[in-house]
């Protein structure tokens, strides 16, 4: 019987499909791409001013200078704390309507259920700068604290209220739909089980679905958390000088006779870092909160 | 403690393709502390009867009375009921102590006393030693025990219980079938238990009623439904291996002759007819343990060939050609052996047959006799 063997040193590689090869060109390609003003922000930030220079700009720094990042958060913190007052605040509110119409439309029919969902998410679609000023003229006609003479000491507009309020109504079309789409996923059943422990309408919801929902509060903290630290037209047009958010002070700081591009780019940085953290850290419950409930468990 | 009574109760539904009749008049009494079944085939109606009188779907129309109250207007908590569902709908973010004691949580009970009745019914279910842990993590068996101790917790007036041992797979149902019944007895509590499975229903019921379309077939106890089916639709759903059925002429009251093949009969004296027409279409049943076979040599009712030829064990069953429209089963002892291929004879217990009406599927036979 004739044994065959396979010689040493023969033994054959699979080719390496030139299709492959394009495609990996082409992601690190996009993937530079979509790095280098991440990688022209960081280096720039670090820079010393004298270093900063057309000519010098794509070289790291000469060594680490944290000096930029001292001004700017000098110049940013009061406004850092006004996104905080504002995000925390809006995202919280904004998630609890959401929790609560997503468990009325999932679970309790009514008439008319089916026209009033769909309207409420053409909420989602109207453009900001489209009702910008109506916006500001309804907040302005609201007041919150009158003078004695008749006048308004306070009301919604040139404040942080106003602004908590336009981004809580701006988030309840997507917090009622991530909601409303995970609470369709938990049984009937479960809820008929605690109708007949005894539990109604508000009962059902803090007893049983509250309890189980948070992969969505996860999804709608990070969406709305994102969305509101990031927004820009409301933030500079409602808030007023003295309430207004990181990222309307960014842009003041962008503005001035000498461009301190080093403090520019640490002040973008710093306004960034917040929702870096909250992708980092959340991140991977994102995901699996999206797709809760699309796999039957 | 109480019984349970429908009052012409319908349900109809509307749906984008009309309307759908669930429940179509249905009347019938529940004693106080019976095992009554709802048994039948899927979209029978039997859950959505079981669901009104949880206060889980509303009657159309009719009355529903738990005791001497009228529920149509309760809600489900105001109702004195205990629900089993079939997947069992436990509270994932509760342990199973506290989904056992979710129920009491809306009564105005001391925690000494709450305690008390968790550990009684984790006793009594053997589930003790699962009380800290959380239902999903739990093989389905402990979960249905999990789901009948939230149940027994509340000391309800009325059981309800939809297909609970479905999901279990047949050794352990067959284990939980006994532990029911004898849960009841145990209990005394009115027991209203909606399966498809027909040895569910028989082996665990006081009485079983049958329902198809909507409608209430026959109300009775196990053995009466099985001897004596009042419809066609219940004669066929109930018995393992199914009733041999052959279309036939009746004349004169006494006479069966078979429309196709040759199978003649005359009907003994002691069966009443309800109708006394000369000539009538009728449905002519026959239980597969009340024909005899035995070799072609000896006088028999008819002839015929064996087909195939299914020993069981305990008995064999065999399937008979005798030129009629389908094939007659036939049960047999053991030791009774006939080849596929033979002739035999077959003969039928004249005391055991059922007529059915060929229109209305309506049994022919006067009012059974009330032994077993």
């Amino acid at each position: 019987m004739a044994a065959t063997s396979v010689p040493l040193g023969t033994t054959r590689r699979p080719a390496i499909k030139p299709g492959r090869i394009l495609i990996y060109a082409l992601l690190i390609l996009f993937l530079l791409l979509f790095l280098l003003p991440v990688y022209m922000v960081i280096i720039t930030s670090f820079k010393s001013f004298q270093e900063v220079d057309l000519s010098r700009m794509w070289q790291l720094p000469v060594s680490l200078n944290f000096e930029s990042f001292a001004r700017a958060w000098e110049v940013l913190a009061p406004n850092f704390a006004n996104s905080l007052l504002l995000v925390v605040p809006a995202t919280a509110i904004s998630a609890i309507i959401g929790s609560l119409n997503g468990y009325v439309l999932a679970k309790w029919r009514f008439p008319g259920a089916n026209i009033l969902f769909p309207l409420m998410l053409f909420g989602m679609f109207i453009p900001y700068q489209a009702i910008l000023i109506p916006l500001v003229q309804f907040l302005n006609s609201v007041c919150l604290v009158p003078n004695a003479d008749g006048t308004c000491s306070t009301s919604l507009y040139g404040n942080i209220f106003g602004l908590i309020l336009v981004h809580v109504v701006y988030g309840i079309p997507i917090t009622t739909l991530i909601f409303r789409n995970y609470y369709t996923e938990v049984p009937d059943e479960m809820l008929e089980a605690g109708a007949i422990d005894g539990s109604g309408f508000w009962g059902l919801y803090w007893y049983i679905v509250l309890p189980i929902s948070l992969p969505g509060f996860v999804v709608v903290i990070i969406w709305q958390f994102t969305q509101i630290w990031n927004e820009f037209l409301f933030g500079v047009t409602i808030a007023g000088s003295s309430a207004q958010p990181i990222t309307a002070a960014l842009q003041n700081l962008s503005g001035s006779q000498i461009v301190e591009w080093n403090v520019q780019m640490a002040g973008a940085f710093l306004t960034a870092l917040p929702t870096l953290l909250v992708y980092i850290l959340l991140g991977r419950f994102f995901i699996r909160g999206l797709l809760a409930g699309s796999i039957k468990g | 403690m109480a019984e349970v009574r429908f009052l012409n109760v319908v349900k109809r539904f509307s749906t984008k393709s009309g309307d759908v009749l669930a429940v179509d008049q249905v009347n019938l009494e529940v004693a106080d502390g019976e095992f009554l079944v709802l048994l039948g085939p899927s979209g029978c109606g039997k859950t959505t009867t079981l669901r009104m009188v949880a206060g889980l779907e509303t009657a159309t129309s009719g009355d529903i009375f738990i005791g001497s109250r009228r529920v149509n207007d309760l809600a489900p908590g105001e109702r004195d009921i205990a629900f089993v569902f079939q997947f069992y709908a436990l509270y994932p973010h509760l342990s199973v102590r506290d989904n056992i004691a979710f129920p009491l949580r809306a009564q105005r009970i001391s925690r000494e006393e709450v305690d008390k009745r968790v550990q009684d019914v984790a006793q009594r279910l053997k589930i003790e030693h699962i009380l800290k842990r959380r239902p999903n993590r739990l093989p389905s068996g402990e979960q249905q025990r999990v789901a009948l101790g939230r149940a027994m917790v509340r000391q309800p007036q009325v059981f309800l219980m939809d297909e609970p041992l479905t999901n279990l797979d047949a050794s352990l149902r067959a284990d939980m079938r006994v532990e029911l019944k004898h849960l009841q007895h145990e209990l005394g509590t009115t027991m209203l238990y909606v399966t498809h499975d027909q040895t569910e229903a028989m082996s665990m019921s006081h009485r079983i009623a049958v329902m198809n379309l909507g409608v209430l077939q026959q109300v009775g106890t196990p053995l009466e439904i099985y001897n004596h089916p009042q419809t066609l639709f219940v004669a066929l759903f109930i018995g393992s291996p199914p009733m041999n059925m052959m279309t036939c002429t009746l004349s004169e009251g006494r006479h069966l002759q078979a429309k196709v093949g040759n199978l003649r009969l005359t009907l003994s004296s002691t069966h009443r007819l309800l109708s006394q027409e000369r000539e009538q279409n009728v449905a002519f049943g026959v239980r597969s343990e009340d024909v005899h076979i035995q070799s072609a040599d000896r006088a028999s009712d008819v002839m015929g060939t064996v087909l195939v030829r299914e020993p069981l064990g305990d008995e064999t069953i065999y399937q008979v050609d005798v030129g009629g429209e389908s094939a007659l089963l036939v049960k047999a002892l053991p030791r009774e052996v006939f080849q596929p291929g033979e002739r035999v004879g077959l003969t039928i217990d004249p005391e055991r047959i059922h007529l059915f009406e060929a229109a209305t599927g309506k049994s022919l036979l006067a009012a059974a006799e009330k032994a077993g």
